[in-house]
């Protein structure tokens, strides 16, 4: 393998930064984030994200009540993102159905997976909770991806717009824990 | 108090470039009395109404929120008191029309029907005020006060069927439902002059 070839491995498998996916959010053009706390992004995104004097951070009690907040401030194009567990998209998920689907509205959710193997793909995962997400949102006909290095944090200021411009959900599955800023 | 009644008085005190978010009897029944483009119709799942509430209110701090609840809704969300509080947007306005019983789904009753006090638990959680009313008369009376300050602020309304309007759940999930709310909150004309209430705390 060349050393190019070994450094592209190696990056690939760093944990994502969490200094990259805020300034992916930021770049979305997000100003609020609602959430509830997840051990998987609690150092990297939302410890950061609350020190953030560019987002408006709201606390949560529940998951559902996030995908309600994220969804009604769509309307006047107000760009918010809510940050969770995957246990709690679980819970949200007649939530979800209704509102982000049913509505059409651009629910943009990022969601610790808590349990996951690292460089193992969700869908394969050993951890039934984990191995589960994919498949039920490719049944729900909702969009998703990996985040589970900085190469895939790459897309994510664009799969945001896209999701605002075509006024539908996304999922992004943060496989890994996010290094801190 | 009779819904429709608690509502006919409400009318009066909703300005035009408030957002009313309402859900199931009470929605209808709103729809009816009080048909408007800044009504939100599409709250899509039980116990929801207050979550979308503060989303609005957040997104919108010039406008006046306010949310027409349920008992049986609200005690599906009840965290979204701790929610709205800890946020505590000052144009978020709170009612919730309390009759001990899932009406619309059997009129089987609440859990603690009769005990629960909801403007005791909004207040418990840090709403700026919290009032409730059994007599149409005092609420005929107070609410515009009520209105008229600062949130997030719960009003616990006793009430008993009125007349009851017909259900259009196809009007309230349709996209149309949807696009007249979008194209009213948007547009130049209807947006709200600096100073009005509501701004964010």
């Amino acid at each position: 393998m060349s050393r190019q070839a070994q450094a592209a491995t190696a990056s690939h498998r760093l944990a994502p930064s969490g200094a990259v996916m805020i300034a992916a959010l930021k770049a979305a053009g997000i100003r609020f984030v609602a959430a509830l706390p997840d051990i998987v992004t609690s150092d990297g995104l939302l410890w950061p994200i609350s020190r953030d004097s560019h987002f408006r951070l709201v606390r949560l009690c529940k998951e559902d009540e996030g995908v309600s907040v994220c969804a009604a401030m769509s309307y006047n194009g107000t760009r918010s993102v809510l940050l969770m567990q995957q246990t709690g998209l679980m819970d949200s998920l007649n939530a979800v159905r209704a509102i982000a689907m049913d509505y059409q509205l651009p629910v943009v959710m990022l969601v610790g997976m808590q349990g996951k193997e690292d460089d193992v793909p969700a869908a394969q995962s050993a951890v039934y909770g984990v191995r589960i997400v994919p498949p039920i949102l490719d049944v729900m006909g909702i969009g998703w991806s990996e985040i589970e290095s900085d190469r895939d944090c790459r897309v994510m200021t664009d799969t945001i717009n896209d999701a605002f411009a075509e006024s539908r959900p996304h999922v992004f599955l943060i496989g890994r824990t996010p290094g801190p800023p | 108090m009779r819904r429709d009644a608690v509502l006919e008085s409400l009318r009066h005190a909703v300005g035009p470039d408030d957002i009313v978010v309402a859900v199931y009897q009470t929605l209808f029944d709103w729809m009816a009395i009080c048909p408007r483009d800044l009504n939100y119709v599409a709250t899509g799942a039980m116990g929801q109404a207050s979550s979308h509430g503060l989303g609005l209110a957040l997104a919108n701090p010039e406008r006046r929120v306010l949310v027409l609840d349920g008992d049986g809704s609200l005690l599906m969300n009840l965290g979204s008191l701790a929610t709205v509080a800890d946020a505590a947007p000052g144009n978020f306005l709170h009612m919730v029309f309390v009759n001990g019983t899932y009406e619309v789904n059997g009129a089987h009753p609440t859990p603690a029907a009769g005990r629960m006090d909801f403007a005791a638990a909004a207040r418990a959680a840090g709403y700026a005020r919290a009032a409730r009313w059994r007599r149409l008369a005092e609420f005929r009376d107070q609410h515009a006060e009520f209105m008229a300050g600062q949130g997030p602020a719960l009003a616990e309304l006793a009430i008993e069927p009125g007349r009851s309007y017909p259900h259009d759940y196809r009007y309230i999930h349709s996209p149309e439902a949807r696009d007249r709310f979008r194209r009213a909150l948007n547009s130049k004309a209807a947006m709200p002059a600096e100073g009005k209430p509501g701004t964010d705390r």
